[in-house]
């Protein structure tokens, strides 16, 4: 079986209990919302415009902050049923496990996407249509490297103590370029004068950042889950 | 090991009577003009600031044999060299901002080196919290935060250095001080010799203490395997 | 008992930085309330003056050398806890049939 079909069948799997279940789908969406209403009570004044890029601020950790949930709840579901050790002894590549989970996880994270965007649209007034294929392109390269590091620590962790914890103090220091990236890249598009120039500077910092530690997630997952 | 054993003293001492000597050796320097005695700072934050980041990146290469061959020395010099990167952090993030109150005149500036040095710090204490509260196996894991660490961080710099540009800046002296680093001033060439010193100082006196740490950890494990065997 | 002793102290001891820095950022931010920030130019000498560098000078290397200090004698207490470890471990050997 080939590395990609083994990956999209794990893919499936998840996607197959998530529809049945709802679970993930029904609280992350939630979860973001709140964390939007959350964080707009800080920076919204009445009367007054929000602060500068703190429509772009909130999105960005909304997106953080549900991935997190989301990536500790579905290794939490293997683990209870011990299934991710089934999944490690199963016949395929070690890597498509790993790119099974992530696509799994990113098609979540693209729903939360979806969600917040139109959220932040109308609640903040951001221009989101302004430049929709460069905000898009940052919102992907943002999520694919914020996933493919979250999905390796998160299948690692789920042998270690207080591992709840643990994910999000090793993933967010790990990720701080991404959210910087993010953040900049869509400030600058939303700015009252979009400086085009920081935003593709940005994507192609996200893009690289996502080549190099793509391949090394793909690369450390067989030796980290050996055992 | 053995070799590590008589090299820890000798190494101690050599760099004992180096710091010693090195009031004497930074007195010689010059008087830099506009920043005054408080540049004299910059004879113990910069070494240990360039031996931080060599510190981190051999974390990284440790990591990575460690991942490759799971040979257990790789993974108790990547301990050594990870709680040293923090040690070194907690340095560098105070002597830091002590010399930028009185050349920037604030604490703190969201300046690229010291923004990307606190993210750097941050990494390898989540490493070092990593190995204290995972529990068993977390050293396979701790050497992936390792590797990765020590890859993130031309991306660090990159991306605060991007931040910060978009910025005005507050103050010139962040660019005369690299200025002095690379030395470019004038009085650039006499600041090098007690600056090389100083740095020698540092790396001879920190390589004995990864070897005190390195020879901990591996006692710690033959402990533990003496344990296990009385046990059974 | 002596873990006991020595958690006590490690909570004191963390608890007193806690008091040192949010003492020292209080104070920091008092003698700064009244100032505002101006770089220091060529031109304005007179301002860097006020603020003396010998005391900084002389924390910022009190600083590198307590920390060092601090960090060795971990390195030092952890060595002689596993040497008393070893020390049990011979004498459970020794007392063994």
């Amino acid at each position: 079986m080939s590395v990609l079909r083994a990956a999209w069948l794990i893919a499936r799997k998840d996607l197959q209990v998530e529809v049945r279940s709802r679970e993930l789908i029904y609280t992350t969406l939630f979860f973001a919302l709140a964390c939007v209403l959350v964080f707009s009570f800080a920076f919204i004044k009445e009367g007054k415009q929000p602060v500068d890029n703190a429509a772009a601020g909130i999105f960005w950790v909304a997106i953080a902050f549900s991935g997190t949930l989301a990536l500790g709840r579905t290794f939490e579901r293997e683990r209870q049923s011990e299934t991710l050790r089934a999944l490690l002894l199963a016949p395929i590549e070690r890597s498509a496990v790993y790119l099974g989970k992530l696509i799994g996880l990113l098609l979540l994270m693209a729903l939360i996407e979806l969600l917040l965007v139109p959220l932040i649209a109308l609640l903040f007034r951001a221009p989101v249509a302004r430049a929709p294929w460069l905000l898009a392109g940052l919102m992907a390269a943002g999520t694919v490297g914020f996933a493919a590091i979250g999905t390796l620590f998160a299948a690692m962790l789920v042998r270690a103590q207080s591992r709840d914890v643990l994910l999000p103090v090793l993933l967010y220091p790990l990720t701080m370029p991404l959210i910087i990236g993010g953040v900049q890249g869509t400030a600058a598009i939303f700015a009252v004068e979009p400086d085009w120039g920081t935003a593709e500077l940005c994507l192609t910092m996200l893009v690289s950042f996502d080549a190099v530690f793509v391949t090394l997630a793909l690369w450390t997952f067989a030796p980290v889950m050996r055992d | 090991m053995t070799a590590g054993r008589r090299l820890v003293p000798v190494l101690l001492v050599v760099s004992a009577a180096m710091f010693a000597a090195a009031p004497f050796i930074i007195d010689t320097a010059p008087y830099e003009s506009t920043m005054g005695l408080v540049q004299r700072i910059f004879y113990f934050h910069v070494p240990n600031a360039i031996l931080m980041m060599l510190a981190s990146s051999a974390c990284g290469v440790a990591s990575l044999v460690y991942l490759m061959r799971r040979r257990q020395s790789a993974d108790f010099v990547a301990l050594a060299l990870a709680e040293l990167v923090v040690v070194l952090g907690v340095i560098v993030l105070i002597t830091g901002p002590i010399w930028a109150r009185k050349a920037w005149g604030v604490w703190w500036d969201w300046e690229p080196r010291l923004t990307s040095t606190l993210i750097m710090w941050m990494v390898f204490s989540a490493y070092l919290l990593l190995r204290r509260f995972g529990g068993a196996g977390s050293e396979v894991m701790a050497a992936a935060v390792g590797l990765f660490g020590a890859v993130l961080s031309p991306f660090v710099y990159w991306s605060v250095n991007m931040w910060r540009t978009l910025h005005p800046k507050t103050s010139v002296l962040p660019n005369m001080v690299a200025a002095i680093a690379t030395g470019d001033v004038e009085s650039g060439s006499t600041m090098a010799g007690p600056l090389i010193w100083c740095f020698v100082a540092f790396t001879l006196f920190y390589i004995a203490v990864i070897l005190l740490r390195v020879r901990l950890e591996s006692t710690r494990a033959t402990l533990e395997r003496a344990v296990l065997l009385l046990e059974d | 008992m002596n873990a006991k002793v020595s958690r006590t102290c490690f909570t004191l001891a963390t608890l007193s930085v806690t008091m040192l820095l949010m003492g020292a950022t209080l104070l920091a931010q008092a003698s700064e309330a009244d100032k505002t920030f101006r770089p220091i130019q060529p031109g304005n000498e007179l301002l860097q003056e006020k603020l003396p560098a010998t005391p900084l000078v002389f924390s910022a290397y009190a600083v590198v050398w307590i920390v060092v200090v601090v960090y060795v004698l971990t390195l030092w207490r952890r060595i002689a806890k596993a040497e008393l470890e070893i020390t049990r471990i011979a004498t459970r050997i020794e007392g063994r049939p």
